[in-house]
């Protein structure tokens, strides 16, 4: 499904226009809108699935009605079409202070951060919308986007709850990428690439050979990385920047509407993507967990999004367990433990390599 | 190198904030993240309650101290029962005081639950916040059976109760008990030992016991401080002298003596011993007695003033009454706990980081209508 495979196909099938940019544009313009479907469907289904999660966890039933038909649906699936419907017939409103330039080019960076991001992202041997030689570090490079949208949106609005979280944001995810990063180079020198098919072929063979039982240090990498990743997504126990108790509603205070509702639809999407990252990074990618089982194209698909889903719900059931934590305390889990731990297995890591790998 | 300073911003937080619990406003001036002064402004929710007692008789006021705390309506009732009683030397029978111990703990408990949940809510914990309320639901329930209302309750009347317990009340209750005190283990469970909590609770916002004593602090909060200070040991009102409980104090298992995690963590032993009360009520509650029985056909107390103190969830509840002997009261004074226990924010909130002034601010647990009045 990548681009040249599109590319290539229009051209054997009409060969006497064969070449011409229009097929260029099309093979792009293809998977593109493929991805924005995904990550609509994706959207509402993870929005519903937090809000029922939530909903076990602290004892209640969430939402019940809402089908087709006047409240005739059996378990409210249709409450995430019902929230964003809602938030997208909202009244936009920009405050007068605000710096309105800044101020609606935020939602757009951010949205284009994590949009960018999916391009990467494997998900069977050929369903991959660009295999880059550098998929990994890619995706790296295009979720720092985030955090200027952050830093833009807080700024802008002309708020000091805002101003505060913008702050916290650029602090908590600028540090938080050292000890992700760290723990990506890992798997890179395991895999010797920076090739996202090439690190899932790497762990070929069902299990036990996934870059997560590779060695006994990568649990501990893993670990850091799923850590990391929840504080560069601004997820409990690291939402500082939008902390509720704390800040109003941090950047997004002075958001709403459409605008609000694309933040929101980014931090999910971002959730996709770090998870992704994980699941491709440790825990196979699209392979199956058992050598020669459902290993098809089609299933490959199934692997990666239930492997992904099931880090999404661990983030989902993390975020409704623990309370924040503070930002000095942030950074001190960041600077202090996570980054020598992640050095050392760096080193520890490489040793291994060269004596017993 | 020399210390470079920024310019200070001052910073509102309220009266429109999560944070707050009501519509407080705390003007705060921060260098960063760092708060040096915290200046509350209350009277967002000044509703005249001692000017208004002077122009209604003694039976209307009960209303109005409803509406000061309420949280704990049926302790802000008790407190003014008592000194009414006292005031005119009313006794009332056994089972109307056994009642009123009960509905007093039960409210302790609830008023406990929702602090408790909150102050998790402040450190961004929202499910325990769930749990509390809703176990906090079914006291509210009883109150319900008990007397139609669930937040707002004018139940306790001078001299008697404005209804009788129905029928089933003290199997509901005890069979509530049971469902509940499992509850109160996950609860400190999910919250009192959890590692980030402990973190942004311990050592935070301590509350030495000489600024307590000194800015008359009172309530678990005092106790969270060391002090073994409680009306219904120290000075018995209504019937606590017959029963059997303990008073918490702060010990800093997990930090100093009286910082956030002892205020929040007495408040959940006491729970257990609101329990332990309500249960000994219930068993020896009298089978017999007219909850109407000591009711004045007319309050028109002697000339004279009497000040009674009863034990809220929140602290030192006082009443002063001043009467001339009409059935108007001429003067009503309340000494309110949680007043107290915001003017002794700035003493221990300043220096702190932004969340953590919120963390201290939650555990001090205020209710603002009783803070205005």
């Amino acid at each position: 499904m990548t681009v040249d495979f599109i590319f290539d196909g229009l051209n054997q099938l009409f060969p006497a226009v064969a070449g011409n940019d229009f097929f260029l544009i099309i093979a792009m313009l293809l998977p593109v809108a493929a991805l924005l479907g995904f990550i609509t469907i994706y959207g509402f289904g993870v929005i519903y699935s937090e809000i029922k999660v939530s909903s076990f966890i602290q004892d209640k039933t969430g939402p019940m009605g809402q089908g087709p038909g006047l409240h005739a649906g059996k378990w409210g699936l249709l409450q995430p079409v019902a929230d964003g419907i809602k938030l997208f017939i909202k009244e936009d409103i920009i405050p007068a202070s605000a710096d309105k330039p800044l101020f609606i080019l935020a939602p757009f960076l951010i949205f284009i951060g994590a949009l960018t991001a999916f391009i990467a992202v494997p998900f069977g041997e050929k369903i991959i919308i660009v295999d880059m030689n550098i998929g990994i570090f890619y995706i790296i490079g295009v979720g720092s986007l985030a955090v200027i949208a952050l830093i833009l949106a807080g700024w802008s609005s002309n708020n000091k709850w805002a101003l505060f979280g913008g702050m916290r944001s650029a602090a908590q995810i600028i540090s938080y990428e050292i000890p992700a990063g760290i723990s990506l180079v890992v798997v890179i020198m395991l895999a010797s690439s920076l090739n996202m098919q090439e690190i899932i072929a790497y762990q070929e063979g069902g299990l036990f050979n996934w870059i997560i039982f590779d060695n006994p240090f990568m649990p501990i990498v893993f670990v850091i990385f799923f850590i990391s990743a929840l504080a560069e997504t601004n997820r409990t126990p690291f939402d500082l920047p939008e902390s509720e108790s704390e800040l109003v509603a941090g950047f997004v205070t002075e958001y709403s509407g459409t605008r609000y509702a694309i933040f929101f639809l980014s931090e999910y999407a971002n959730m996709f993507v770090i998870s992704a990252v994980a699941a491709t990074a440790f825990l196979g990618g699209w392979q199956s967990p058992f050598e020669n089982f459902l290993n098809t194209p089609a299933w490959s698909v199934f692997w990666m999004i239930s492997k992904t889903f099931f880090l999404i719900f661990v983030m989902i059931w993390v975020r409704w367990t623990v309370p924040r934590l503070r930002v000095d305390q942030l950074m001190h889990l960041c600077w202090k433990v996570f980054i020598p731990i992640g050095l050392f297995n760096v080193f520890a890591v490489a040793i291994w390599i060269v004596v017993i790998g | 190198m020399g210390v470079v300073h920024g310019e200070e911003m001052v910073l509102n937080i309220g009266p429109q904030h999560p944070a707050t619990h009501g519509v407080l406003r705390l003007q705060v001036r921060t260098d960063g993240e760092v708060v040096s002064q915290i200046t509350p402004y209350m009277g967002y929710l000044h509703r005249c309650f001692e000017k208004h007692s002077e122009n209604v008789t003694y039976e209307q006021v009960i209303p109005f101290t409803d509406r000061c705390d309420y949280l704990s309506s049926m302790s802000m009732n008790f407190g003014y029962v008592v000194a009414m009683e006292r005031l005119m030397e009313i006794k009332v029978n056994d089972r109307v005081e056994h009642i009123r111990v009960v509905m007093a703990e039960l409210q302790r408990i609830a008023s406990h639950l929702l602090c408790t949940g909150v102050f998790g809510l402040d450190l961004g914990a929202f499910t325990p916040f769930l749990w509390a309320l809703r176990d906090r639901e079914r006291i509210l329930d009883l109150f319900e059976l008990t007397c139609g209302a669930r937040l707002l309750y004018n139940y306790m009347w001078v001299g008697g109760l404005s209804h009788d317990i129905p029928v089933g009340f003290v199997e509901s209750t005890f069979e509530f008990l049971d469902y509940f005190e499992p509850k109160v283990d996950e609860l400190e469970n999910i919250l009192a030992h959890n590692k980030i909590l402990v973190e942004r609770s311990a050592d935070i916002g301590v509350m030495p016991k000489d600024v307590a004593i000194s800015y008359g602090v009172t309530g678990p909060n005092l106790r969270a401080s060391g002090v073994k200070w409680d009306l219904r040991k120290n000075d018995p009102y209504s019937i606590y002298d017959r029963f059997e409980f303990d008073v918490p104090i702060g010990e800093g298992q997990k930090g100093t003596v009286g910082d956030c995690w002892d205020r929040f963590y007495v408040r959940i032993i006491e729970i257990r011993e609101s329990v332990k009360i309500i249960r000994q009520a219930l068993a020896s509650m009298p089978k017999e007695g007219d909850v109407h029985q000591s009711l004045p056909k007319k309050i028109r107390p002697p000339k004279g003033s009497v000040y009674a103190r009863t034990e809220t969830p929140r602290g030192d509840l006082g009443y002063y009454i001043e009467s001339d002997g009409s059935p108007i009261p001429y003067r009503v004074k309340m000494r309110s706990p949680a007043f107290t226990a915001l003017s002794v924010l700035d003493e221990i909130g300043a220096g702190w980081l932004l969340s953590d002034v919120l963390a201290i601010l939650g555990s001090l647990d205020i209710v603002l209508g009783e803070i205005d009045r």
